[in-house]
Formats: structure tokens, C-alpha cells, sequence
């Protein structure tokens, strides 16, 4: 039986510019930064909730040829890789507030819906993410 | 690609989330072309070849996506959504969600109530799909 999730990915186009949103803007902590020589393995987590962690990988080769690769950024820039996240807060309007400070590019303003607060953003990439105050716990 | 199509993509996208927040207001090209960082003729021209549909296409998607939220969430006149949404005219507000959608707000507005889900899949999946119309719709 499956126990839980350990790890998601999502593709980003240039790690160390992901490295300064996740962790720069959204607050987020590096897991894992280590280069394996074939690839470099990058994971960050919420602090606190090091259990789950999301991987930031660069689409390219070996893993996929140049014409792939080129399809993904594609995907990617055009906010269809489907790479979304969804975090939880403790209070969405104050969150949405300091992120707006830092520059994070929202599509969404917190907005009261059926689950709770939210609100949606993009990453540099054109990854959506969202951040939920929930109404009660799922 | 080209690091400059992906610049392009990211730009358009920006632009396309700005439409969806301002849905009800009408297509404002100029200011979606700022964004864009393009001119207004190239911007309706490089959104279909990225999108697959036009700026006021998607639009019109938007709004019926969001009407079709309203007609099931809320006790609100089919008139009064129509307005809110965006829409100046009752008889293309009709006309435009039947070709979309299949089916008239009100025939839309008596099947059940879906399960309540983070609202990005909810706009996404929801929205109807102008690459087929009415026929995409319907689940399966």
C-alpha cells in the first residue's frame, strides 16, 4: 500500500532563477541541491514539511533530445505543462501581501471560494501555483 | 525554440491572466498589447498562433466559463449574470453560450452542482473548449 508522497517535479527553464523565487520570494528551503553529474538534483520543500519535496528540473538532455526539450519550454512559457502547486497558509490576504511586495506576478487576488481563501501566481516560468487559507481541513 | 519565442510565450501568458481577471470589462487590445510588449496587430496575430484562438474568442470563453459558475453557485437572473459577466446583450449572451456550451443558461443552470475544486482546475476545465465547441463539452 502506498504511504505518501514524497516527491513532485515540476520543469523549470533555468534552476538558478528558480532557486530565487522558490526560495527568494515564496519562501521555500532547499532540500536537495546536489550536481550528479548527469543531472543536477534540485529540491525544495516549506519549511517545516521537509517530508514532501518538489524537484526543479531542467527539461533537457539526456533525458530528452533538443527537439524535445524545446517542445517542453514550450509547454512550459506557455502555462500548459501542466506544472501546478498548491500550498496552504494560515492567513491568505497577509501571505498575498508580502509576496506582492516581493514582486511575485499573481493571476489571482485572494478570493473567498467553496474551499477556503485563495489565490493563484505564476513562477518565472509560466508554472501556475496556488496558495489556499482552507475552510477546514481536507 | 528560441529563448526569444519563450520571452514571447511568457509575455502572451501574462497578457491571457490578465484577461481573466478582468473578464467583465471590455477587450482592451491596446493595453494586452502593452503587456505583450508587442503592437496591436501583432498581438491578436501571435495569441492565435500561440493560444489556437483569438483574443476575443478566449475572452468570450472566459465569460461563459464564469457564467456557467454563477448560473449553478448563485440564485442570480440569467440577465443579471449576463451583465456581470461581461456581456452588453442578452441575445448574444444566449446565443454565445449555446454555441459554446451546447445548451441554453437555464437548461445549463438545472443539472447538479459539481464538487467544489481548487479554482484553477475549475477555470480550466470548466471553461468550454473552442476547439470543437458545443461537442467537447458534455463529459463522458
Amino acid at each position: 500500500m502506498l504511504k505518501s508522497l514524497a516527491i513532485s517535479q515540476i520543469y523549470v527553464l533555468d534552476q538558478n532563477k528558480a532557486l530565487d523565487f522558490y526560495v527568494g520570494k515564496l519562501g521555500l528551503k532547499v532540500k536537495e541541491d546536489q550536481d550528479l553529474g548527469f543531472m543536477r538534483w534540485l529540491t525544495v520543500c516549506v519549511p517545516g514539511d521537509e517530508s514532501r519535496e518538489i524537484l526543479l528540473e531542467r527539461p533537457g538532455q539526456p533525458v530528452m533530445d533538443e527537439k524535445g526539450a524545446a517542445e517542453v519550454r514550450d509547454l512550459v512559457t506557455k502555462g500548459r505543462a501542466g506544472g501546478h502547486l498548491f500550498f496552504t497558509t494560515d492567513d491568505c490576504r497577509k501571505t498575498y501581501a508580502e509576496l506582492k511586495a516581493k514582486g511575485v506576478e499573481f493571476t489571482d487576488e485572494p478570493t473567498e471560494r467553496p474551499y477556503g481563501i485563495d489565490a493563484g501566481l505564476r513562477d518565472p516560468f509560466g508554472n501556475h501555483i496556488r496558495f489556499s487559507q482552507p475552510t477546514s481541513k481536507p | 525554440m528560441s529563448e526569444a519565442t519563450e520571452e514571447s510565450n511568457r509575455r502572451l501568458l501574462r497578457a491571457r491572466d490578465a484577461m481573466d481577471r478582468t473578464y467583465a470589462e471590455p477587450l482592451d487590445v491596446p493595453a494586452l498589447a502593452r503587456i505583450a510588449h508587442t503592437s496591436e496587430a501583432h498581438f491578436i496575430r501571435t495569441f492565435r498562433a500561440t493560444f489556437g484562438e483569438t483574443p476575443h474568442r478566449y475572452l468570450q470563453r472566459r465569460r461563459v466559463e464564469r457564467a456557467m459558475y454563477l448560473l449553478r453557485r448563485t440564485d442570480r437572473d440569467v440577465t443579471e449574470i449576463c451583465l456581470d459577466v461581461g456581456f452588453s446583450s442578452l441575445g448574444t449572451f444566449s446565443r454565445t453560450f449555446r454555441e459554446i456550451v451546447g445548451q441554453s443558461p437555464s437548461d445549463f443552470r438545472r443539472e447538479k452542482e459539481t464538487r467544489a475544486v481548487p479554482a484553477c482546475f475549475a477555470m480550466a476545465w470548466t471553461r468550454p473548449s473552442s476547439f470543437g465547441e458545443a461537442r467537447g463539452h458534455r463529459r463522458t
